[in-house]
């Protein structure tokens, strides 16, 4: 479970998170929505560490995310960034590698290779293996970062805007892996995403946050209303039963 | 196994330009020849390699290919030194004429400036790096300012020996001092040993390496201190000649391609010696003596570095 209590950051006399206490629950998914510019990002970037915060506590599993040693966290949580840009010469595998470097520190194990050829497996990259980074595209390269995460092997998972330059097709896989991690290794997955069908249809929590607060919280049926929706986004939204998924309409 | 043909392959070059070096031209004064063209060697080897080494780490540490180490201001500094040494006690004085105790205050004097530096910085964790390089920028002109100032006071014939220390040369080594330098860097070398394993990770970015489970802020401290020591020791040694960094380490980028740091550290020191030996063979056998090493590794370097930006911008 990471519990986040009374967290404040603040960049310079800005606010950027306030006051934010929350819980993400263990083996589920959580979805982080909001508006651009909610403090999403910052958040999730306090709770792996990235980021300092400014007051407050945060807990994954009791241990305090501020106190503990670094490499022991890293075999409890791994952090995916929104945007990820490595100009360096490094192949698929050799990246999905370094998601082993908590274990191994860079001397890979007959172990460490399973883990990677599995998290290769899971991402269905083992044609593009052997490619260049830089010769992807945005799409196969979000892959590969998955995978490497995947290779870190942690229990819990944040990830800011997994489906960042996805297709259709390769975003309801990411979800679907997601969903397995959850379902099937027991891990605990917690995300930033737009897309608020994709939250809709695949996570089991919704934290929604709107000018650094939390404005709600709850299951997917308790936030996917029109009233919750409108509260947060400020738009009119549709919300219609498919299959037993609630899609929102609001491009028109 | 081919990058390992590839540094064998430097390895090879390197050696070849060394025994041309040592051997050719000698004019049969062996006794004479072969001790000093060694130490010049030695001195070659000793300051290439660390600044090549130095600037790999520093362009991995701030993800960048065209910086070099010079940012922090130490080349800077050491010229305010020796200018500033000349100004006060004058050229005939002991800091000038007695090149152990030069080489023993610059090297103290540029370790503690950049220790006081990061102090300042890493007081508060969590400081950005680039907060680092800019003030370094600024303490780097502040030096050149002053440096320029108390050089036009001086007198002229004074100014004939700072003038000989804006240049690197190895045409005027001294043993000691090479010992002394090599016996600090093996000490380097020795409290660089633990970090090395770092440098991969951070190469993917800090965002990623504090994920990998690296104690960012402490190591990202120890790798900037012992670049601080190596650029010192190498200063002090021969003179500013930080340039050379930028040239052999994108070079060793393009022929080894890897991310590797074993493989880079190496290949960058081989190729150090490569550009060094190299011209200084130019420089004796074909300017004999006309130019000096520095400007050619400037001028390689300035072109290259222009490459380099416009290659960047396509
Ligand atoms: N390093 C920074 N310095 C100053 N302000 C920042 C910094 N990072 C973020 N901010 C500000 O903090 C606020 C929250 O940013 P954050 O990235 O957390 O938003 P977000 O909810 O992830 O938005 P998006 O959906 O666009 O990714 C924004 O107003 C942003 O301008
Ligand atoms: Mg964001």
């Amino acid at each position: 479970m990471v519990v986040a209590k009374n967290v404040f950051k603040f960049f310079g006399k800005k606010k950027v998170v306030e006051d934010v206490s929350i819980t993400i629950p263990k083996g589920k998914i959580t979805s982080l929505i909001g508006p651009n510019g909610a403090g999403k990002s910052t958040l999730l970037s306090m709770v792996s560490r990235l980021l300092t915060s400014d007051g407050g506590e945060i807990t994954i599993d009791e241990l305090d995310v501020a106190k503990c040693r670094g490499n022991d966290l890293a075999k409890k949580v791994s952090i995916l960034k929104q945007a990820n840009n490595v100009t360096l010469k490094l192949t698929v595998r050799e990246l999905v590698s370094f998601g082993r470097f908590p274990y191994s520190q860079g001397k890979l194990t007959k172990e460490d290779h399973t883990y990677v050829d599995e998290a290769i497996r899971y991402m269905e990259l083992e044609e593009l293996e052997n490619s260049y980074l830089n010769e992807l595209s945005g799409g196969q390269k979000q892959r590969a970062y998955l995978a490497m995460v995947i290779a870190q092997d942690t229990e819990y998972i944040l990830l800011d805007e997994p489906l960042n330059n996805l297709d259709m097709k390769h975003a309801v896989q990411m979800m679907k892996v997601l969903r397995k991690l959850v379902d099937e290794l027991g891990k605990t997955v917690a995300i930033v995403i737009h897309d608020i069908n994709f939250a809709s249809c695949y996570s089991d929590y919704i934290i929604a946050m709107k000018d650094g607060k939390v404005a709600k919280e709850g299951t997917v049926h308790d936030m996917i209303r029109p009233c919750v929706l409108k509260e947060i986004y400020d738009l009119d939204m549709n919300i219609e039963d498919v299959n037993n998924n609630k899609i929102c309409v609001y491009y028109a | 196994m081919k990058l390992r043909w590839k540094l064998l392959l430097l390895a090879a070059v390197s050696l070849l330009l060394v025994a041309v070096y040592m051997l050719t031209n000698a004019g049969g004064n062996w006794d004479y020849i072969l001790p000093r063209r060694g130490m010049k060697i030695v001195a070659m080897i000793v300051t290439g390699g660390t600044i090549a080494v130095s600037t790999v780490i520093f362009q991995t540490i701030t993800n960048n290919r065209i910086l070099t180490p010079s940012i922090l201001g130490l080349d800077s500094l050491y010229m305010l030194l020796q200018t500033a040494a000349i100004f006060i006690v004058g050229s005939g004085s002991a800091m000038m004429m007695n090149r152990n105790l030069n080489f023993l205050v610059t090297v103290l004097a540029m370790v503690l400036f950049s220790g006081l530096l990061y102090k300042l910085l890493f007081k508060k964790e969590g400081s950005n790096i680039y907060f680092l390089l800019l003030l370094g920028l600024i303490f780097g002109t502040f030096f050149s300012s002053i440096s320029t100032f108390l050089q036009v006071l001086i007198d002229p014939n004074e100014f004939q020996m700072v003038q000989d220390r804006m240049f690197a040369s190895f045409n005027n080594i001294h043993t000691d001092i090479v010992w002394a330098g090599l016996a600090v860097i093996g000490l380097g070398v020795i409290v660089m040993r633990p970090y090395l394993k770092y440098l991969d990770v951070l190469s993917l970015g800090k965002d990623q390496a504090i994920n990998l489970g690296v104690d960012y802020d402490r190591v990202v401290k120890r790798l900037f201190l012992i670049i601080a020591v190596f650029i010192s020791v190498a200063t002090a040694l021969v003179g500013p000649i930080t340039f050379l960094g930028l040239l052999v380490a994108n070079v060793t980028y393009e022929v080894m391609k890897t991310y590797k740091h074993s493989y880079l550290f190496a290949a960058s020191v081989f190729i150090s010696i490569i550009a060094l030996v190299g011209g200084q063979l130019l420089v004796e056998r074909v300017f004999s003596f006309t130019t000096t090493l520095s400007v050619i590794i400037n001028f390689v370097g300035g072109v290259y570095f222009l490459y380099l930006l416009l290659r960047e911008r396509s």
